[in-house]
């Protein structure tokens, strides 16, 4: 039917002389969950960063492509003003910038990209404000330096905030479910599910399947070796939980 | 993509472009260079001078034929050679004061083009400026309005003529000539400046302002400012300066005189944008500068906030002598160096009085292969009872070929005193930068967000007027910081 909104084929990625993702496929339609779950050290944050550009990542072959682009071509802020948003791992703190300021930033660098005038500032205000809520945070957030002397629970929850502000084409999120109590964890999925829909994708990376009671994917992929081992709908997660990543590992290579 | 552990952008410190660096082309009255008592005896002459201020001049400069170029400061140069400067530069005009109109259209286009006009029409609303050129201020706005409350603004110059009572009873009573080498030298051949007196229970209706600019080749400016507050007076000030983009080093050694009386507060701002040389090191402003205020009476409050962004050395210690009960000082700093930029800048707090309170937030930034260098003195002497410091020094380097260094002394004499002193450094990181780029800004832009909210503390100090300028400066100054 549609094309895919991310195609990655064959993806070779080394950093400092080592490969970790030794040949990775990933298909992702519009509108589409998927969840990427693996063992540690099998890839999975790697590939995240290389989805959104960080520097220090060699790829050393196949392709990647973001709504029929060459993604890989593409610097980090022009694949962000594109739609595609990183939840980071470890949110990183910005001292004496607030958080409105950056998002408010970030918007505009998008509108900007797309022709589209700077917002106004009562509607980015009406918008911040509506997110905020939906993420149950206080209003003082947004005042504060940009994950400022937060919490780890804060950190993630504020990624999800930028995430529902931003309104990407693709998240994806890297291990945001991790260090999160469940009331938080909680909230967090409460924000994704609430911005799902029929043109909306996301990839979540985890290694747990706890979020995915709260988060309904339809693709699980497990990663391990630097691709793609297995791809299933939900009932692959539960099983991984069940018998561990060792039985399907061990199942794979049989 | 590659892998480097350093950010190749960060590495990519190249091309910093300087807005001001052009030269008016205006018919100059300028001495041939060189340094003697005839000198001095010239530039008071020309200025039509009593017979006192000359006097001080001759002693301030036997004085400093007595001395060394200070070594202390982690700046480097090769010598100056002082007989190569000439001392005195001023557009062809004529002389004394003259209202706008007299003012050659050229030099108003010059200040037009920094984007300080002086015309009436054109002028910043709530803003009273001196404009310096060279050696000579050229006119002063607001003044009807000003005096109209009793205010005095106009160029030193002026004040020695019109009022050379208040000049005798306070030059020199902050700074005085014997202070030190650039002091002296100031001391001997200052030519023009600002002057302010602020009359008992004013509160000064409008910002004031110099803006300072060096045109002439081969010259020096030695400008002298001297502000006055009465008791129960208020006033807020600021100093601009730019300069033309040369080869050659060009020296700039000034002098600020701030007196506080009983209950009276003034707030010194200034943004510094002196050109500071292309990126390897060639040209720019040598920057010896000595500023002091001095809350010589209880209550008083004297406030100085600097962004230094230009000068090739920059070398100054914006102080404040607590000698009132219950005075305040405070010192806020924003030293910015790139390419082969040096910066030895602080302060010294001399608490004397009791319950003395002062503040230092100094940050300090880095790039390219600059040195940035924190020096400053808290001094609690014996009868500072209760006195109260907080000190708060910050560096952020970018790049991995650029300095920070922070020289904090500390001279405790009272066991009441609380002093405080906290210190970092950071770098702005790929992580940051990342993270900003993630959410679609540029790198540049990343960057001047990192570096405005590392900033931010002091930037609040500012005069809204000028918050957004210094702001952008600061942007400018770091412009291909990161490529």
């Amino acid at each position: 039917m549609n094309s895919p909104l991310l195609q990655v084929a064959g993806l070779r990625v080394a950093v400092g002389g080592k490969e970790i993702l030794t040949g990775l496929d990933l298909t992702v339609r519009a509108g589409e969950v998927h969840a990427i779950m693996g063992p540690n050290g099998s890839g999975k944050s790697t590939l995240a960063h290389v989805l959104a550009g960080r520097e220090g990542y060699e790829v050393t072959g196949g392709s990647a492509s973001y709504r029929g682009q060459d993604l890989l071509a593409m610097a980090p802020e022009e694949r962000a003003r594109a739609g595609i948003f990183l939840g980071f791992q470890y949110p990183i703190e910005i001292p004496g910038v607030s958080n409105v300021y950056l998002l408010r930033s970030a918007l505009n660098a998008r509108r900007a990209a797309r022709g589209e005038s700077e917002i106004d500032a009562a509607g980015f205000l009406r918008l911040v404000r509506d997110k905020a809520r939906l993420m149950q945070m206080d209003e003082s957030f947004l005042q504060r330096g940009v994950n400022e002397g937060f919490s780890g629970g804060e950190k993630k929850r504020n990624e999800i905030f930028q995430m529902a502000v931003l309104e990407p084409t693709l998240a994806i999120l890297d291990e945001t479910d991790s260090g999160l109590d469940i009331d938080a964890l909680k909230v967090v999925a409460n924000g994704v599910n609430s911005l799902r829909s029929a043109e909306r994708s996301f990839v979540l990376v985890t290694h747990y399947q706890r979020l995915l009671d709260y988060i309904r994917p339809d693709f699980v992929h497990v990663l391990a070796g630097g691709r793609i081992i297995r791809t299933g709908d939900r009932t692959l997660a539960l099983e991984l939980e069940a018998g561990g990543y060792d039985q399907v590992l061990a199942a794979a290579a049989s | 993509m590659t892998s480097t552990t350093e950010n190749p952008a960060l590495e990519d410190l190249i091309g910093r472009r300087y807005a001001h660096g052009f030269v008016t082309d205006i018919e100059s009255d300028t001495v041939p260079p060189g340094l003697s008592e005839d000198t001095i005896r010239f530039i008071s002459a020309k200025k039509g001078e009593p017979e006192f201020l000359l006097e001080w001049r001759l002693k301030a400069y036997r004085h400093w034929l007595t001395l060394r170029e200070p070594r202390w400061a982690k700046v480097h140069h090769p010598p100056i050679d002082y007989q190569a400067i000439s001392y005195y530069s001023a557009p062809k005009a004529p002389q004394g004061p003259r209202s706008i109109d007299e003012v050659d259209p050229k030099l108003l286009e010059t200040y037009e083009k920094l984007g300080i006009p002086l015309h009436e029409r054109a002028r910043l609303a709530g803003v009273a400026v001196d404009a310096v050129f060279d050696s000579v201020s050229v006119t002063t706005t607001f003044k009807d309005r000003l005096s109209a409350v009793g205010v005095i603004f106009c160029s030193f110059s002026e004040a020695v003529r019109e009022h050379p009572e208040l000049v005798r009873k306070y030059l020199g009573t902050v700074v005085p000539y014997r202070d030190n080498y650039f002091a002296a030298l100031n001391s001997a051949v200052f030519t023009d400046g600002s002057f302010v007196y602020i009359p008992q229970g004013v509160r000064c209706p409008m910002e004031l302002s110099t803006y300072f600019r060096i045109n002439q080749a081969k010259t020096g400016q030695f400008e002298r400012t001297l502000i006055i507050a009465e008791e129960a007076s208020h006033v807020s000030y600021l100093e601009g300066c730019t300069a033309p983009q040369r080869e050659e080093n060009q020296l700039h050694a000034a002098v600020v005189e701030l007196v506080a009386l009983r209950d009276a507060t003034i707030k010194y701002s200034t943004v510094q944008n002196w050109y500071p040389g292309d990126e390897e090191g060639r040209g720019g402003i040598y920057n010896f500068v000595t500023k002091r205020g001095d809350c010589r009476g209880a209550n008083s409050r004297i406030s100085w906030t600097q962004v230094e962004a230009g000068s090739a050395i920059t070398w100054k210690y914006p102080s404040c002598i607590l000698r009132g009960e219950n005075s305040v000082g405070e010192f806020y700093s924003v030293a910015v160096t790139n390419n082969l930029q040096q910066a030895d800048t602080g302060t010294k707090m001399i608490h004397i009085g009791r319950n003395t309170r002062s503040t230092i937030v100094s940050k300090g930034i880095s790039a390219g292969r600059a040195q940035n260098a924190y020096r400053g003195l808290v001094k609690i002497l014996p009868t500072a009872e209760n006195a109260r410091n907080y000190t708060q020094c910050d560096s952020l380097l970018m790049g991995a070929r650029c300095g920070a260094h922070t020289f904090p002394y500390m001279e405790v004499r009272n066991p009441t005193a609380v002093v405080e002193h906290e210190a970092t450094t950071s770098r702005i990181g790929d992580d940051q930068l990342f993270y900003c780029r993630q959410r679609g800004l540029s790198t540049e832009d990343a960057v001047n967000l990192i570096v405005n909210g590392f900033c931010k503390q002091v930037f609040r100090e500012l005069p809204m007027e000028f918050a957004v300028e210094a702001q952008n400066l600061l942007n400018v100054s770091l412009e291909g910081a990161v490529g």
